[in-house]
């Protein structure tokens, strides 16, 4: 039957894509009758590409040209401000941190989501509402509440200043969010594929593994994507739980005073490395954005 | 979906929830245990009852920083919401311009805060930034160190500059899930542009718009980490957001009990929000 149903696919094609055509036209047509509706969306790129461009302008100077001369781009580039950062380790140690910690907090998330989002999709447990209610009180609480508590709890057992406290405090608000996540993604599979694997003899854990997870890989995706980046951008906890053997590099920024004054060339530097990772990662992930964001849940 | 009613479900939301109450659960105790004691050192506490709450609640300090960020908040959702779904309408919906404008408007979205605040210390300068040194040029005395205005204008341009691509993002996932036929049925029956905006896209988008508007919201009242970086909360108080003041009474003065006070009645504001969002988000889409 689904060859047949191939076949008339097949045979309509011409006339599908004459629709098609006048579809894209129509397409073409009706965001604006003007034809400058790219005019908006380049200003506001533009506005964004700004302060980016003069922080890696900035990267590129000494910084007697920074402060000497006011130029719109480097009149004697050098890269004497990464070679700074990438020969002392106090700085490049900054974004292996940053990197375990975020890394970490990303698996955990993951991990430790999937089978609760699967709960909330497929069954209702006694109190399931105000448990997920609760879980997204805590994506809103302000990191500012937690950071001394935090610390407290993580020097009673040891753990300041090590990787795994950085990353088990960013689960407070990333869990809430890849069960979020994950819970849109999996309720969009139908649970008729649950039921035929079970009569088909797969056990619950083979199921989940060889089945269902393939299913649900882009919404994996999204959800790790948005872990990702809210462990990446914070600063407040991190900093707080770290002294020196486990500080991200957002953090170490700060301390570019030195008796010279400021070493604006070197903070310009670093400032575009940590801006590298997340646009590396937003590249991979470009199509499943409007996704993630589609399902509203962010 | 239909969901059959299974308890044993709580052993797969075991995890998360030793994780999230180990992670939220003890911290907001100790954060409850502080704000009804009192403390002269050595570890030796003594119980205070409601004495910081009513402090709290009843200190100027509070107020105006309550004041401030509320006025903040008002702000840049005003700017923000709007802004954002005027991009999204005209976003491309095809071809190669998609992923360059997604990718290029996600950019800010992905630099860590106390980053973006650098950039915009930096760009906001007279002497070395862009923005400052044009202001200056243009014949306007700009200093956002000294003039709480300017200080204003720098925290709520860089919001903007951070967090509309949210708003764009979020509104443009909603117009590409309207159907082709939707605009079809509109020319036919000759629609203006904007009826096809007021009954086509506003209400597809509500869903969204009002995630929208509930992140904003919620992520503007917790703002720390750039405003902090811009302006240090100054000058003299003018910027200092809840978040500000909060780490200066706990971290800086060492004042566990109102601290502790001022988190619990901040934090129960903004449950109080979610709370009526959450409710809001269900009952429509409930009525859907």
């Amino acid at each position: 039957m689904s060859e047949s149903v191939a076949r008339t696919a097949v045979s309509v094609s011409p006339e599908q894509a004459r629709m098609d055509k006048a579809l894209a036209r129509r397409m073409r047509k009706r965001g604006d009758e003007s034809k400058f509706w790219w005019l908006i969306p380049t200003l506001y790129i533009f506005f964004l590409m700004l302060p980016i461009y003069w922080l890696i302008n900035m990267s590129f100077k000494t910084n007697q040209e920074i402060l000497g001369n006011f130029s719109l781009w480097p009149q004697s580039p050098t890269l004497r401000n990464y070679a700074v950062i990438f020969t002392d380790p106090s700085w490049y140690k900054g974004y292996i941190n940053s990197i375990i910690y975020v890394g970490m907090n990303t698996v955990i998330s993951v991990l430790v989501a999937l089978p609760a989002a699967y709960a909330f999709s497929r069954y209702r447990f006694l109190g399931d509402k105000h448990l997920f209610f609760w879980l997204l009180t805590n994506r809103m609480a302000p990191p500012a509440v937690f950071a001394l508590p935090f610390f407290q709890l993580y020097s009673a057992f040891g753990l300041i200043d090590t990787h795994i406290a950085v990353a088990l405090a960013h689960c407070l608000f990333n869990v809430p969010l890849a069960v979020w996540i994950l819970e849109g993604f999996m309720s969009g599979v139908p649970k008729e594929i649950d039921e035929t694997a079970y009569i088909d003899g797969y056990s619950f854990p083979r199921f989940f593994v060889k089945i269902f997870i393939p299913l649900i890989a882009s919404g994996i995706g999204v959800a790790a994507f948005f872990c990702f980046m809210f462990s990446w951008v914070e600063l407040l906890i991190a900093r707080t739980l770290t002294t020196t053997a486990a500080k991200p590099i957002a953090a170490i920024m700060t301390r570019t005073v030195s008796a010279s004054g400021m070493d604006w060339g070197v903070l310009a530097a670093a400032g575009v490395l940590t801006i590298i990772p997340g646009a590396i990662v937003i590249y991979f992930v470009r199509n499943y954005i409007a996704k993630g964001f589609a399902l509203g849940r962010v | 979906m239909e969901k059959t009613w299974n308890n044993k479900a709580w052993f797969m939301v075991l995890p998360v929830l030793l994780l999230v109450a180990f992670s939220a659960v003890i911290p907001l105790m100790t954060v409850v245990n502080y704000s009804v004691q009192d403390t002269f050192g050595n570890n030796q506490f003594f119980w205070a009852g409601t004495e910081w709450f009513t402090e709290m609640l009843t200190s100027e300090r509070f107020h105006s920083a309550l004041g401030r960020n509320l006025f903040f908040s008002f702000i840049i959702l005003l700017i923000e919401i709007p802004l954002g779904i005027v991009i999204a309408l005209n976003m491309p919906r095809k071809g190669w311009g998609v992923p360059v404008c997604l990718v290029l408007m996600a950019l800010p979205l992905l630099i860590p805060w106390n980053v973006v605040g650098t950039i915009w210390q930096v760009f906001g300068r007279v002497d070395i930034g862009l923005l400052g040194h044009t202001l200056e040029r243009l014949g306007i005395n700009y200093n956002y160190v000294q003039n709480p205005l300017h200080a204003w204008f720098t925290v709520i341009i860089m919001d903007v500059w951070h967090w509309t691509s949210l708003v764009v993002l979020l509104c443009y996932a909603g117009l590409v899930s309207i159907p082709d036929a939707f605009y079809q049925a509109a020319k036919i029956d000759g629609a203006s542009r904007w009826a096809v905006f007021r009954y086509i896209q506003l209400p597809k988008m509500n869903r969204v718009l009002l995630i929208a508007v509930l992140l904003r919201f919620m992520d503007s009242f917790m703002i720390y980490t750039e405003p902090f970086v811009v302006t240090g909360g100054g000058p003299g108080n003018s910027t200092t957001f809840l978040s500000i003041d909060l780490v200066k009474m706990a971290v800086g003065q060492f004042d566990l009990g109102p601290a502790a006070a001022m988190s619990l009645i901040y934090f129960l504001i903004i449950l109080l929000m979610s709370w009526v969002f959450y409710t809001v988000m269900t009952n429509y889409d409930a009525e859907r």
